[in-house]
Parts: structure tokens; sequence; C-alpha cells
């Protein structure tokens, strides 16, 4: 089913009669040629891409929970492509180019608004280090500008200029990035994915993998036994939960990350803000909620929320940033599981395991990543060579001295 | 979170600095053979447990010591925290009468 | 407006307040909705998506529609639910929401074209042309979200932060939380009782209920008194307790002052960090809704909030009153209501095998089908036995049972469970260590169970901590319950509301179902259920009936939603707790800061410290002609800067020398003692982590100095290297970077200046050479220690002294320096020089 305006027009009149499912609940079959384990954003893009993109059939995706019950279902929604080494920049500006053309791709408006990135500088250092940053960004074929106090002043004249303990100087903008509706990504390529034939299988853990002469067979579910030609494993925050099964102790932690949303307001901030001398960075959702974050709470965890001094410490910064956001109330906080990697970079390779892939290590960036994501991991399990723009992203990269650390913290996760 | 310190009692998590997984105490030998390889799974890899977890807390905001905490990562439960240095003493302990380590 | 007697009010004062630009009066202990339904208003404000015109629907913080802008100016705060808004002198709100005024919003034609705003329209259309999105659709689309608006003006208040600790937090100041409080104050256990409103009592204060055949109040004011002469209990009302968190921290906020019209200095809210052995959450229960088509218009409420407007408030809406209700609790309703003399229109029963409890007509096994009145309700159609009759009303209480407030117990994403006797999901396994749930929040909603229950629950919690506590005598109340009948809604054609707030309705749960978005968090997603500022607490329980309805499930399988702190909004400037503005964060100040600044330097952040950039001179315009002057001083004469920000460790024991040899890349075993030497750290994964001097001032006695920004990282890697490493090392480090005020002495003079102020020690290039270091005095007797190091690469020394001598020192060495040139530098000529000397420029 084609969505459309005048489709929703006709239903409209129609009493709604003709909406069908958005996606069927298929029954798992006994085998599939390719098994996604995962049904978050990146599982259910890797899907879609491997279905329309590489033409590949017999394709499941198994989901413990509900689809998009990943952090997909749980993020500040921001996508950007402003990073600066080479192994990351060029990966994420193939992303923001799937973003711009996502809904139309899969007709569903997944509200991809590119409303601007602003990361605010507030030293002579940090000008040069971002100065820096957006010269690498336009070397890769994004777009970046750096701005000064008053340019800064013109888009946001409420920050806190006058009265600061970090006075803003300028910042790093980035005009093509901005914010999409995080559910609507995951429903609309689990639907493009649906339409293509991809049985999406909720309510399906996966329990172990069966391994036989080092090749994966197949996976054991709650469900059942399901045999599978290849295994791609897409379920950051649980990557060293659900690896361990395939015996791989992996460079990664899992963190929590809290989020948080405040009650609806009329129109208040147009872009997105980032303030990384405060960890707070903060946009505005379309129904009106501000939509903000800062640091990771430090601590490997799997419990899925937080705890109080870093809810503390996310408003000191908004609060120090914005002072006019008083007023306003949050709503609720709420924690992700992050795959933290030891250099801050994620993971989409091919694993030990003959016909075993991984796609980790997404840190608390995965959600910009979902479209390249998908796409380079499915390129890897379809043609077994990695994608031009995700070619540093390999397991072994730390043992080749190939750490891709944008931060420059070495191995300690909870650093990055 | 509230922290038992062994000497100080409970203490609130924020005066304290996390490193990670208390297997890094257990540092291997740079001279041995195998240590390139060694020091690859020691500095990069994690078991990374949806469970108990033993991991190293500093107490940078009090009295300086580094603490082994014992702490289930799925309900943030504490089941006990030693100082790091009687753990690696012992350790040292066993392992040298072991005759181990260099 | 119907003004009854009784009540909570204080009528011998007034109030006077002002809502959307017209005045009006109320009394004491009345809230905005109270004073407003007590003038006759209703209307009072407009629904999310569809602008609907709205009411005030509950009588506590639940409350989805009266949502107002309270106070003007900079003070306006949006989305403040009238039902928890003390009534003060001067007041002033307004509607929100609507343009151009709450009884004629433009916006309401949305309202006729509600069909095609269906549940997750917006996902299907406004895809083309691509570039429409961010020009056309999405800014009409924000235009007309949103809810209140900010003033986009700082908060002028000022918040705090406190730490409590306690033996027992009760949450909630109702019959099970005063029975649990009262347990364990008596015991002696230091207990925190913690109320979101503003008097104690809880539901209570909205019943007619005896208690030992006295007003409630009489019981309450009693144990309200026992519970403040009780040195070991805290009662803190106008507090909420917004988040559980791990071991026993709670989060509460107290609004101190939001009751008045202004702090007067005071301030506005305080941000406690309670930290409790155990917990007793008596936070009540908040009643359900049934829904019907056109339930929303003003006038429609919880039927338990009409009786606590009549009870509690004396007001109600003008006309008859209805009930629809498929439990006892709505004839309750009827009959507090009748006895001060209001007109019952009658009850609707959704039970067939209903009784009347009253004088009054009822309705068995009828249902409430639909509504008239545009700005306020006028009549509601019921069906009964397939006929259908019109009332006219002038409210409609609607009681479909009551949801325990099991939120803060499923903050540790504990499920609540489904209790088929209660009809209602209580508390599960995996709440909050420490934590239990009583009276009406454990599902012991009457009145004599929740006061048994909470000294019941209360005495256990203080068992398990070794607390031996004896029940106290409780009055003698009435403990009947009956479950509700599980009606979930009226079926029919019409809009039935299922969240009022952000106008979800039947319908949309059955498309939801229709496209196969059922699972419980893909129905929220897609409706937006539960999304608003209510969190769905008058919502979610019921679409989650509806949809297991639709998918033949039970409500136990169709999955339950987890709360997530807060449990009601709370301020983001009480979270950020007033540290803000220059002091969001610690400044750190070098010992010369005072001196710095009298001379006017610039200053400079590095990490936290403030660091003189450079020191402009009359005259100088830029700061390139201050910096090149200062590098030419330097240069020629002698320049004279403060390095105390650099991070300094000193290293003590018989084996200090075998740790530095394990901490820096190269060695620092073969350094003489009187020598100093560069080293170089490195990380575990090989990168270089940090570079600096290392002096040894005697066999087991070096000092080592860090860069400014890793002193902290540095120390914490020595000590970790020290604890946990090599144990076995006799070791031991303390940072020093503040004991130590640390004096760069450069240039052709630097030899000359110095030997001016140090005590008869030989400084000739034979006797203390390039990366000598000692310890020796200086000023006749000020302990001292001397390096001669060089990051300018000129002839160049280190002088440290105690921290508290350094402003003293720099002004001597100027002093004393002027013949031979003496000038201050700061960190930016210090950079020039050290780029020209091509020497590594550290990254901040």
């Amino acid at each position: 089913m084609r969505f459309s305006g005048f489709r929703v027009i006709k239903e409209a009149l129609t009493g709604h009669k003709g909406w069908k499912p958005l996606w069927r609940n298929p029954e798992p079959q006994a085998s599939y040629d390719i098994v996604i384990v995962g049904g978050g954003g990146h599982g259910l893009a890797t899907a879609y891409y491997l279905a329309k993109t590489f033409g590949k059939a017999r394709i499941a995706v198994l989901e413990k929970g509900w689809l998009g019950s990943g952090n997909i279902g749980r993020n500040t929604t921001i996508i950007r492509s402003n990073y600066m080494l080479p192994g990351n920049e060029p990966f994420y500006e193939f992303s923001m180019k799937l973003w711009e053309n996502l809904e139309q791709e899969f007709n569903f408006n997944a509200m991809v608004s590119q409303r601007g990135i602003l990361n605010l500088l507030h030293t002579d250092a940090q000008r040069d280090a971002f100065r820096r940053r957006g010269n690498a960004m336009l070397l890769a074929g994004a777009d970046a500008e750096l701005l000064d106090q008053a340019g800064v002043r013109a888009m946001y004249p409420w920050l806190n200029f006058d009265n600061a303990r970090f006075p803003i100087k300028g910042g790093l903008l980035q005009r093509r990035a901005g914010t999409a509706r995080h559910d609507g990504v995951a429903w609309g390529y689990a639907r493009g994915a649906d339409e293509r034939g991809v049985d999406l299988i909720q309510n399906c853990e996966v329990t172990g993998f069966r391994i036989e002469n080092g090749r994966v067979r197949g996976v054991e579910t709650s469900r059942g036994y399901i045999a599978a030609g290849k295994v791609g494993v897409a379920v950051a925050g649980s990557s060293g939960r659900v690896m361990e099964k395939a015996g791989m102790r992996l460079p990664i932690e899992s963190h929590v990350l809290q989020a948080f949303v405040s009650e609806g307001l009329k129109p208040t901030i147009p872009g997105v803000i980032t303030f990384g001398a405060g960890h707070f960075y903060v946009s505005q959702s379309d129904k009106g909620g501000l939509v903000f974050g800062g640091d990771i709470d430090g601590y490997n965890s799997y419990a899925q929320r937080g705890n109080i001094p870093v809810i503390e410490d996310v408003a000191e910064g908004g609060m120090a940033l914005m002072p006019m956001i008083g007023r306003a109330r949050l709503l609720r906080v709420w924690g992700g599981i992050m795959d933290m990697s030891m250099d801050g970079s994620p993971f989409i390779d091919r694993t030990p395991v003959e016909g075993l892939y991984l796609n980790a290590g997404w840190c608390y960036g995965g959600f910009k990543a979902t479209p390249a994501s998908g796409y380079s991991f499915a390129h890897l399990i379809a043609t077994d060579t990695p994608h031009d723009t995700a070619r540093a992203y390999r397991l072994d990269r730390f043992r080749r001295g190939y750490a891709i650390d944008e931060k420059g913290m070495g191995a300690q996760p909870n650093l990055h | 979170m509230l922290i038992p310190h062994p000497l100080l009692g409970l203490r609130d998590a924020q005066e304290f600095t996390y490193l990670g997984d208390a297997r890094l105490i257990d540092r291997p030998n740079g001279m041995a053979e195998n240590a390139a390889e060694a020091f690859h799974d020691y500095v990069y890899l994690r078991d990374n447990p949806a469970g108990v977890h033993r991991e190293l807390w500093f107490h940078e905001q009090g009295d300086r010591s580094w603490l082994i905490v014992t702490r289930d990562t799925t309900t943030h439960e504490i089941l006990g925290a030693e100082l790091a240095r009687d753990v690696a003493l012992t350790r040292r302990g066993a392992l040298s009468e072991g005759g181990a380590q260099a | 407006m119907t003004q009854l007697s009784g009540g909570l009010i204080d009528r011998g004062r007034t109030i006077r307040f002002r809502f959307d630009g017209k005045d009006y009066q109320g009394h004491p202990g009345d809230t905005l909705a109270s004073a407003l339904l007590a003038n006759g208003v209703t209307l009072m404000g407009r629904s999310f998506k569809y602008h609907r015109p709205r009411g005030v629907f509950s009588a506590g913080s639940e409350e989805p529609n009266a949502l107002v802008e309270l106070r003007t100016g900079a003070r306006r705060e949006p989305n403040t639910r009238a039902t928890v808004v003390e009534l003060f002198d001067g007041l002033e709100a307004s509607s929100q929401n609507r343009w151009p005024s709450l009884k004629h919003d433009f916006m309401a034609v949305n309202d006729l074209f509600a069909n095609f705003f269906a549940a997750g329209f917006y996902y299907k259309t406004f895809m083309w042309p691509r570039a429409f999105w961010e020009k056309i659709y999405e800014p009409a689309i924000r235009k007309a979200a949103g809810l209140g608006s900010l003033s986009f003006q700082a908060d002028p208040d000022a918040y705090d932060k406190g730490f409590l600790h306690c033996d027992l937090l009760v949450i909630g100041g109702g019959a099970a939380g005063l029975a649990a409080a009262l347990t364990a104050g008596r015991a002696g256990a230091r207990v925190i009782l913690a109320d979101e409103d503003f008097r104690l009592g809880g539901r209570l204060l909205a019943e007619t209920h005896l208690l030992d055949g006295a007003p409630a109040t009489r019981w309450i004011d009693r144990v309200q008194a026992e519970l403040d002469s009780l040195p070991n209990v805290r009662v803190m009302t106008r507090t909420t307790v917004w988040g559980a968190f791990d071991h026993g921290v709670y989060g509460a906020v107290e609004r101190v002052s939001d009751h008045l019209p202004d702090p007067n200095g005071a301030v506005r809210q305080t941000l406690w960090r309670i930290t409790a052995q155990r917990t007793v959450l008596a936070a009540g229960a908040t009643e359900r809704h049934i829904p019907f088509a056109n339930n929303d218009r003003p006038g429609v409420m919880l039927a338990g909030a009409v009786r606590a407007y009549a009870n509690r408030w004396a007001a109600l809406p003008d006309g008859p009153v209805a009930i629809f209700t498929n439990n006892d609790d709505g004839h309750r309703t009827a009959l507090d209501l009748a006895e001060k003399g209001v007109t019952i229109a009658g009850v609707v029963d959704a039970r067939p095998d209903a009784r009347s409890l009253g004088r009054y007509q009822l309705f068995a096994g009828g249902m409430v089908t639909d509504t008239k009145g545009r700005h306020g309700l006028t009549r509601i159609e019921v069906a009964q036995n397939g006929q259908t009759t019109w009332l006219d009303c002038g409210a409609l209480g609607v009681s479909g049972g009551w949801n325990p407030n099991v939120h803060i117990a499923s903050h540790h994403r504990g499920r609540p469970v489904w209790d088929d006797g209660l009809q209602a999901f209580v508390p599960g396994e995996g709440g909050p260590v420490g934590l239990s749930a009583a009276g009406a929040a454990a599902g012991q909603g009457a009145t004599g169970a929740a006061l048994a229950s909470g000294a019941a629950v209360a005495q256990a919690a203080l068992a398990a901590i070794g607390v031996d506590a004896a029940l106290p005598d409780l009055p003698q109340a009435e403990s009947e319950f009956t479950a509700p009948h599980p009606v979930w809604h009226v079926p029919g054609k019409g809009r039935a509301w299922v969240d009022f707030q952000n106008d979800v309705t039947v319908k949309d749960v059955k498309l939801a179902h229709q496209e196969n978005l059922r699972p419980v968090e893909h129905l929220k997603r897609w409706t937006t259920l539960g999304m608003a500022t209510d969190q769905g607490k008058t919502a979610n329980v019921t679409a989650l009936a509806v949809m297991a309805e639709l998918t033949g499930q039970s409500i136990q399988n169709t999955g339950t939603t987890i709360f997530r702190p807060p449990y009601t909004p709370v301020s983001m400037s009480v979270l950020g707790g007033g540290d803000t503005g220059a002091n969001f964060r610690p400044r750190r100040l070098t010992p010369t800061h005072k001196w710095a600044k009298a001379q006017g330097a610039v200053f400079i952040e590095v990490g936290q410290w403030m660091r003189a950039q450079y020191f402009p001179r009359p005259g100088e315009t830029t700061w390139r002609q201050t910096v090149d002057r200062e590098v030419l001083a330097t240069r020629k004469g002698v320049g004279i800067c403060d390095v105390t920000t650099l991070g300094k460790v000193d290293v003590q024991g018989a084996d200090a020398a075998e740790f530095l040899d394990r901490i820096y890349a190269n060695a620092m075993k073969s350094l003489k003692v009187g020598m100093v030497r560069y080293g170089l750290m490195l990380r575990e994964d090989g990168h270089a982590c940090d570079d600096g001097t290392c002096a040894r001032l005697a066999d087991d006695h070096y000092v080592v100095t860090t860069t400014t920004a890793q002193a902290g990282p540095v120390y914490r890697h020595m000590e970790y290297a020290r604890q946990c490493l090599w144990p076995e090392l006799d070791v031991q480090l303390i940072s020093t970077t503040d004991a130590w005020a640390q004096i760069a002495i450069a240039g052709p003079n630097a030899r000359k200046l110095l030997e001016r102020v140090v005590d008869g020690v030989d400084l000739s290039n034979e006797a203390f050479p390039i990366m000598a270091c000692a310890s020796l005095t200086v000023c006749q007797g000020l302990r001292a220690r001397l390096f001669r190091i060089s990051f300018s690469g000129e002839l160049a020394y280190e002088l440290a002294v105690p921290a508290r001598y350094g402003n003293a020192l720099i002004q001597r060495l100027i002093e004393v320096g002027a013949d031979l040139g003496a000038v201050p530098y700061g960190t930016e000529a210090l950079g020039v020089m050290r780029i020209e000397r091509a020497m590594p420029q550290a990254t901040s």
C-alpha cells in the first residue's frame, strides 16, 4: 500500500477501513538464507537494504521484544555528519545523503528535518579544533560553517552570552544536520522490508548460535531453532551478551545513557545545539518537547535506567546555557544501554565464525548512522566485502594499531 | 548509587571515578613471549557481563583509595567492596607461591 | 456556579486573582481550579491536537485538561495544572494553546478535519515535494503543536539543593501514609513524610467518611500535631517525591514559595536527595474514566473529583450532576452531593445488577452514549435496555474504578502486575529495593484497609532494619470495597476520548490495532497515548484494556507500560539547582590571582583554572602589542609567570625510583639527586598521555609535574599503578598541585634576580647547572624549591613556595627586579616563546 496525502484523504472519507497492517506477523520458518538478529533501527535497515538494494530473499529479522525496541526507540533523534577522522567522516556523510532521500525512498514520513546542528565553542583552542574539523568535513563532501559570536547570537539570541562560566565565542554549524522522528525511521524500514518479503519476527529471542566446523548454521531462539546461511547480529547495547553465546569477547562495555524530554512547548529552539563544555545538547521535537541529554552515567550497566547525579548535571548544563528554559519542566527521563567501544567508533565486520557478521559498538551515536549502517552491513553480508565508507570499522583494528579515536581518550569506553 | 567503602562506610558514588572491569589489575607481563597478544586482550577486550561484575572505582573526592566493587549490572545491587590494594597483594601472594609471575 | 456549604476553605479571607484577564475571588485553601469552578468558570483549556474546549477533569496532579500559563513576565510557567496551584493573592493565569481566545480558538477548525488527523496520519503524507518539509509542513506543524510558551527570559528565582537521610521515607500523607508515619515515628525511627499537597490527609480531605465517628480532619490534625512534636519525624508538605534511584536514593522537590505571590528572597523550590533505608509508597490511587462519545466536554469529570470539589472546596459546575459508573464508588459521589442539596440528574451504572444506595434515579445496566454542550456540558444521552433518554446536567462524574499509583514502584523497571480481583495493576516484582506499597497504592483503597495497611507495612519495613514498632490504635473506618465491573469503554460511532490531552480516542486505538501496532509500546508511539504532560495517568490502563479487548487477550498478556521518572513534571530550574551562570562550574584561582588582577591582567580559562593571559599596560591597544612587549622583555631582561596550575605529585618511599621507572617511558632510577629530567608517560595502548618534569630531591623523594589538564588523571593513574598494579612497592603519593605556588623566572637576568631572593645558595652555572634542583629557603627563611628548567628556551628557573606565599613572592620578585627589567608575562607570551623555540604546545 502506497502512502500519500491523497490516500490519507480518501481513507478519512471512507472511515479508515482501507488501512492495512504496516507489517505482517509471520511465524518463523525452519530456515532462511539470512537471519538478522535484532529488530532495532540497524537490523531493520540491514534487512531492508538486503532485500531492496542487494536483491536478497529469504530473510528474517528476529527481535526479542517489539520492532524498534532497541536504542532507536529511545534516543535524542539527532542526525549529523560532523566528524573529523577519515575512518568516520565519509561514512557519516554517506549516512546523511541516505537520510536526505530516505522518506521518498521508503514511502514513510520519518520527519527528517535538516534544521542544523551548532556545536558551541568557548576558547581559542576549541576554535582551532573546530576549524580543523570543519575543514575535514568539507573535504569529505559535507557542509560546515564556522560562526563567530555574532553569528551564534543571530541564531540564538537567548543563549547565555553575558553571565556565563564558559563564554560563547562561536560555533561550528552544519546546516544539513538535524533530527528525525526515531520511531518513524524504524517503522519505515520495517514496513519497507516487510513489503519486500522479509519476515519480521517479534518476541523471538536468540538464545544461542549453532556453529559447526567454524561456520554458523543457525540460531537457537525462544521460538525454536532457525537454520540460516548467514547470520548478522545488530543488537547494540546487548552485543556483549549476544556474542558471548558465539564464544566472542568484544572490545565493548555496556553503559547507560539517560535522555530527557520536557513538557510540550510552543516553538522555542529551531535547531540542535550542543554545549560540550557543559555536557548538554538539546533540540525540540515537532510535538513541542525539548529533547536533551548529556553524558553517560559512567559505569557498566544493563539496567536501562540511570541515577540522579547525571540528571542534575544535565539540567545544570541546560540552565547554564539557556537560563530561559528554567520554567519549563522535565516530563520524562529514560535510560538506554550503549555499546561503548574502546575507541568510540563502531564495528561492521566479519567475525572469526564463518557466516557470522557483527554490527556493534555505536556508543551513543548509533541513530544518525542507521541508514549507512544498514546499507554497509547489508553490503558486507551480501557481497562479503566491506562497503567503501565502512572499511575502517574492523574488529581487529586495535591489534593492527588503527584505532579510530575521535576524542583521543584511548581505550577507556566511559570517556568516549 | 551508594558504595560501601570498606573504611569509610556508605559513600555517594558521585565521590568516585569509575575505571571498569577489575581484571585490569591482572596486568600481563610485558616481557613475556606472548606479550603483544596478551596486552591486546588486556587493554581492549572485556567480559562485559550482564550480572555480577567486579569493577574498579577510585575514591577521588575522598580518601583516594581504589576499590574493587562487586555489583550486578542488571540491578545495580552492590554485593561488596574491597580495597583494591588488598586484593592485589593477595593475588600477588597467591601467584608468587605458584611461581607464575616473574 | 453552584456554591456549597462546608469545605476546607477559609471564607473569612478573600484572595483576588485573574484568569485570562478577568478578575475573580477565591479563598485560602482553594486551588486555581476550585476557585475557577466556584466562580462559574468551567472552560479552562484546549486540547493538543483538535483544540477541543476542555474543563477541569480531576482534582489532583493527574490533570490532563486544565493547563494554564501561570504568572507573567520572566516568571511565566507554561503547562501548569490548575488543580495543583494554590491560590495566592494577585495570581495571574492565562489559558494556552488557543488563538485569539479560549472561547474562540481558530485552531478549533482542526476538530472539523479530525477524520484526516487520525493516529499516525503524519507518517503517511507531507513527503512531497521533499523541500516542503522544512519550509512549509514542519513549521506549520510546530506552530500548531506544543502547549504553553516560555517567556524567553531567564528565570529570576533562586533554587537550592539539599540532602536528607532517614530510616523510613513515607511517600504520601493520606490515610496509609499517616498511619505509616505514626507507626514509625512512635518507634523512634527517623521518618520523613512527604506529600505533594499543601495539606496532609490525601483522599480523606475529599471524603465525608467518619473516623471514629468524627470528621476525618480531626484525626488528621491530631496525627499531624503528634508528628510535628516528634523530633525524629520531618513532615514535608508541598513536596513531591518524583523519582526512585539506586540504593534507597529518592529525588524530591519541595515547593518552598510557589504558593506565595513572590518568594521574597527565599528560594522558590528545593531539590532534595533523600536517602532512605526503607520506603513506604502510600501514593494513593488515580481514578480512571470510561470513554464514551464526546466524553471530553467541560463538566465531564472523574466522579471522585466531583466529590472532592464538592466536599473539600465546596464548588461545582452549575446545574444537576449525573454519574456514570461501573462500581460503588460512583454512587458515593451521588450520595455526598445529594447530602449537600445538589440535584442528582441520575446515576448511570453499567452493572446490570446495580442497586441504588440513595434517593436518586438509577439507570442499572445503563451507559452514557453521548453528550451536548459546546463550551460546557448541558445534556447527556443515556442508553438503557435499548432505550435512550437525554438528561439535563451541568456536570457528569465518571468512575471506572481506581488505578493504584504504582509509578514510583516501577521506576526501576519492575512491571506492575494485573490483579483480577481488584481489576487493577498493582506494584510487581523488581521494584526499588526497600520500597513497599501500602494503602490505595497497593490496592487497599478503602479507608479502614488503607489505615491498617499503612501501619502494617511500616512495621514490617522497620522490622527489616531492626526497629521494633508497635501498631498504633487506628480509628474505626469503613472498609468495604467492591471491584469495578469490567466495562472499559462504551461502544459507539462517535469519538470517545481515552487520552484527553493528546486527543487519543478509542478509534485511534482501533486503528493502531488494524495497522498491527499492537504491542503496548507501538500503541503508545503510534497514537501518542500517554505522551502528554500527565504521562497517561488517566489514560494508559484504559487504552490497554481496549487493546486487550480488540486482540482478545487478557490485560496482563497485553502488557503494561513502565512509568519513568519524574512522577510529575519537575522544573528545569530546580534540577539545575541554582548552579548557573558564572557559578555553573567551580573556578580555580592561582596563588597570584589577586596580584595579577590588580595589575589589570586579562584571564583565560585553562580547564577549571583562570590563568593570566597577558598583562596590558596603559597605552597598549591590542593584545598583540602587550604580548610582543612581554616576550621581548623576557628575552632581554627577565619575565615572571605563574605556572602553579601544572600538576605536582610528591613521590616518596624506598621504592620511589623503581615506581617512577615503571610509570614513565624513560628511566628515572638513574636520575641523580638534585637533578631534574623530562619524562614521558604512556597509556596502556602505547599513546603518550602526559609529559612533564621529574625532580629528585632525595634518594627516596621525587616531585613529578604534569600538564595542567592532566593533573587529575595522571595522579589517579599513579595511584592506580601503586595500589592495583604494584602494591608490593614501598611508595607513597600525594598531589601537591594546590600546596605549592610555582613561579617561572625566565630571561637573561633570571639568575641575577633569583640571587636577590634566594638565601645563600650558589646559583652559578657550575654549582646549579641546567636541570638542577634543590630544596632551599628564600626571603630569609621561607622554605622553597628551585628547579632550573625552561619552557621558553631562556635561562630559566621555576621557584616554588608554599601556596599562601605565592602572591607575596611574585610582588617581591617584581619589586626587587625592577632594575633588571622584571615584568610579568601571561600564557599567551609563554605560547609565543615556546613556538619560537619549536617546543611542543600543549593541547587544551
